[in-house]
């Protein structure tokens, strides 16, 4: 990049002085920052919100083997995400970790992306950002399973949280959740469906990136800075699954 | 990128550039523009039509307040419906009034009004820039902001009426359609609205941060920004930081309305139903809510901040008094800004202690607050004041800013907010604070620079009588209600001729209305002024007000790219004024000490050494425009 862009050398103490970058970054990847700065408070919110209602709620007590589904205590993670597609039995969390690894092996190929990118080698850019795009869409794939499989239910209906009238209640959605409080529901589905759409307009982004270098635009450009503006973007959403995931599955 | 071939036009050929601008259609012209200095005027005549809306609106329901048994019909050809058959305002578009007058004054008025016009158009002319970075997203934030403005709009024509749960829309009041009409599509259309503009004034943002960081002229530290880019610049970081709270909470707020979530609502009753929502919690949407309603507070106050720095300057003919004491406490406040919060919730049964620390950190603020009031005050001492139309405004803005900020340190305290909480002594409070100091601020701004925007002058007499008809007028309608604050007397309240002891503040309440009327008419001087001097005005010299700061050295009605050839180098600060041994009573950035021997200080001798070093820089700036 920089040996097609030679930007004249601006003296260290002269870095603040105008005139140049200061930051030693366009101002397009400086937005592209600044706007993820902006989004770790639109996350920050909602988790927030989520640490609100949790702790506004009633914990199991009890031993771990008397656990039940009921909407008058918070459920543990480890029992309502415990199934694996095609298998029967219980693997808690595997699901979800197994999604989790896709995601940030996923940012391990966007990183090798954009290190292609600083080469100038194009068919590498190629490569792995294709496989990033498989990898985001692999995960959206998994988090589509894991939603529905939340929407179901327990497979067998005894298992389920109660009504007031002591019936069972037959699958979650906004409104009513089988595996406890409504509100674990309405938050899952809030905060991880708000996640999704981030990861999805990262898969858009990722294949419009692709694209553009399969064109070869990059490439006349001189730079694969897109790829790193968008490498940002990805890393971010990653970052703020972890964080997710560590609300919804581990606390 | 835009920016980068214009340059390349700039400096090779001056007519290709002139060219270039014919061939510029005039919808990408005065429409679509890409241009700082054309988004900015945008945004300042869309700032203008809302103002005259918004007050238009508070004129209304000041006739309920001031003359509770008075007859509209009159107003039926415009209001309709709304004047119901005993011929009075309707109770329900009372509370749709006060909720949509606030939402335009704070939001389209004094947010994308005020920042939105002078972020824009002296960012880039004062730092020394040819346009924003990236002058795409700086139209598509005006356009975000015109859609937010048209939905918005287009709730006051609805059947239901538009918003009415005050401009906070607190839940459940607004979280539940049935709750009163408003409620209904005036309140989707308002969270609407506010999610594009939320998305507006983020683009905004962003842009005016990253301009100030990398497109800073060759010379320009920090430590040189007039004091104006420093307030742009920390109330573009205070909105970047606290909108997006805004989002989520105006988000799940459409969950709990739409989608039948219960983020924000538990047990509740309504028409004697029982509602199945449980496990949310409404003071949960307060919290959200007010981080970012308090750094909203300061998002509309710190420009108007900046303007009045760069004005008083001018006018007084001095430098500004602790030019770092007010970048610091701008940046004081900046920080405050965020953990203030709670403050504005001292009555939802918050733990005492709770509310004790957040008192502190809110009487805190008043430590910066009283060092820019008085750094303004000790720059206008002994200073050879010039009283234009916009200085007489600045100091308009300094006298509002200190009785509307004492007030604050009453409210400040738990103890004392307990009784006033939503009384019309909070109304006078932030009215005179927040609304008329950064009202003044809009229009020294506009006073000041519409000789740049325009390259027209405004008429100094009309300016002078629109002045002193807000000033008095201001003072008139709001410091009454102190009076009836104290006494009790609550906000939002449509009737309250029934209270027993009230009936004896009808008077005043009538004179308070009578003052809004006066004042709210005096502003037609200014609209008049305003739109006849873009016309028919003198042609403005490039330096009417003799000032330092960079965008007056920029031709009178510049270009896009506002500079022919190089743009100028900075050497020194913007507050060169009456500099002793200086020939002129001022000296511009962009002229070095090595051309000033006579007024140089010592050190500024030794600064001299560095010029030739600032100069270096010309090729990196240019190679900057070029990638």
């Amino acid at each position: 990049m920089s040996a097609i862009h030679a930007i004249p050398a601006v003296p260290e103490k002269m870095t603040w002085s105008g005139g140049s970058e200061p930051l030693k970054a366009s101002y397009g990847k400086l937005m592209m920052w600044f706007f993820l700065i902006s989004d770790t408070f639109t996350f920050s919110a909602l988790l927030v919100t989520y640490g609100m209602i949790r702790f506004s709620q009633n914990a199991y007590v009890g031993l771990p083997e008397n656990f039940h589904f009921a909407t008058t205590h918070w459920p543990v993670p480890d029992k309502v995400f415990e199934a694996l597609p095609f298998l029967s039995g219980s693997y808690p969390l595997f699901f979800v970790g197994i999604m989790t690894f896709i995601l940030i092996f996923s940012s391990v190929t966007m990183v090798l992306a954009v290190e292609a990118g600083h080469r100038g080698d194009r068919a590498d850019v190629e490569k792995w950002m294709l496989w990033t795009i498989v990898g985001g869409a692999t995960f959206l794939g998994s988090q589509a399973w894991e939603w529905g499989h939340f929407i179901a239910g327990p497979h067998d209906l005894s298992l389920a949280a109660t009504n007031l009238a002591g019936e069972p209640i037959v699958g979650a959605n906004l409104v009513r959740n089988p595996y406890g409080p409504p509100a674990f529901a309405d938050l899952f589905f809030f905060i991880t469906g708000f996640h999704g759409t981030h990861v999805f307009s990262g898969v858009i982004l990722n294949i419009m990136i692709f694209f553009n270098t399969a064109t070869g635009m990059y490439e006349k450009r001189g730079h694969y800075e897109m790829v790193e503006k968008v490498g940002l973007y990805w890393h971010f959403v990653d970052l703020v699954w972890v964080f997710v995931f560590t609300f919804f599955y581990l606390v | 990128m835009e920016t980068a071939e214009l340059h390349v036009h700039d400096v090779h050929s001056h007519d290709e550039h002139e060219h270039e601008h014919h061939e510029l259609g005039f919808i990408r012209k005065y429409i679509f523009s890409e241009d700082h200095k054309t988004i900015a005027k945008q945004y300042l005549i869309s700032g203008i039509i809302w103002a005259f809306f918004g007050g238009a609106l508070s004129i209304l329901f000041r006739l309920q307040l001031g003359f509770p048994g008075a007859k509209l019909e009159w107003l039926r050809p415009i209001l309709g419906g709304w004047i119901n058959e005993s011929g009075k305002l309707d109770p329900e578009f009372y509370l749709a009034l006060v909720t949509m007058h606030g939402t335009i004054m704070v939001f389209f008025v004094l947010t994308a009004g005020l920042s939105g016009t002078f972020s824009n158009f002296l960012i880039p002319l004062q730092v020394g820039a040819r346009d924003m970075a990236s002058g795409f997203i700086n139209m598509l934030s005006y356009w975000f902001f015109f859609v937010s403005s048209v939905l918005m709009f287009s709730s006051l024509f609805i059947e239901t009426g538009p918003a009415s749960g005050g401009w906070v829309i607190y839940p459940p009041l607004s979280a539940l359609p049935q709750a009163m009409p408003g409620s209904g599509l005036g309140m989707t259309l308002w969270l609407l609205s506010m999610t594009f503009f939320i998305i507006s004034s983020l683009m905004g943002g962003i842009n005016y941060i990253c301009t100030i960081i990398n497109l800073r002229t060759r010379g320009m530290t920090f430590t040189k920004l007039p004091l104006t880019i420093w307030a742009f610049f920390l109330t573009a970081v205070l909105g970047l930081l606290s909108f997006p709270v805004l989002l989520s909470a105006a988000l799940l707020l459409i969950f709990d309305r739409s989608f039948g979530t219960s983020f924000y609502l538990s047990e509740i009753y309504i028409n004697g139903e029982a509602l199945p929502n449980v496990g949310g919690s409404a003071i949960l949407y307060q919290h959200l809510f007010w981080f970012l309603g308090h750094p909203e507070v300061y998002i509309v106050l710190l420009p108007a901040l900046g303007i009045t720095s760069e004005v008083i300057a001018t006018n007084s003919r001095k430098p500004i008094f602790g030019y770092r004491a007010m970048i610091g406490s701008m940046m004081g406040i900046t920080a405050l800004a965020f953990i203030v919060w709670a403050h504005h919730m001292f009555v939802t049964g918050m733990n005492p202690f709770l509310g004790s620390v957040f008192m502190f950190l809110t009487l805190i603020i008043a430590v910066p607050s009283a060092v820019k009031a008085f750094n303004y005050i000790t720059t206008l001492w002994k200073g050879n004041i010039i009283f234009t139309p916009a200085m007489l405004f600045s100091i308009g803005l300094v006298s509002m800013f200190i009785s509307g900020g004492l007030t604050g340190i009453i409210l400040g305290n738990s103890a004392l907010d307990i009784n006033l909480h939503d009384t019309y002594f909070v109304v006078a409070h932030f009215h005179l604070v927040m609304g008329a100091a950064s009202f003044f601020g809009l229009m020294a701004g506009v006073y000041h620079w519409f000789p740049k925007m325009f390259g027209k002058m405004m008429n100094r007499t009309a300016g002078y009588v629109h002045f002193w008809c807000t000033f008095v007028g201001v003072y008139l309608v709001f410091f009454p209600m102190h009076y009836i604050g104290i006494a009790g007397f609550p906000r939002r309240y449509y009737a309250w001729t029934q209270v027993n002891g009230f009936e004896a503040f009808a008077d005043m309440n009538m004179f308070i209305s009578i003052a809004a009327i006066l004042t709210f008419t005096s502003q037609m001087v200014f609209a008049v002024n305003f739109f006849y001097s873009i016309f028919k005005g003198k042609a403005a010299p490039q330096n009417p007000w003799n000032s330092n700061t960079l965008e007056w050295t920029a031709p009178v009605n510049a270009g896009h790219g506002n500079w022919v050839g190089e743009i100028p180098a900075v050497y020194r600060w913007a507050y060169d004024y009456s500099k002793p041994g200086s020939a002129t009573d001022f000296i511009p950035q962009n002229v070095p000490y090595s051309a000033t021997p006579e007024s140089n200080l010592p050190e500024e001798n030794e600064e001299i050494a560095t010029e030739k070093e600032i100069d270096g820089l010309l090729e990196a700036q240019n190679e900057s425009y070029n990638r």
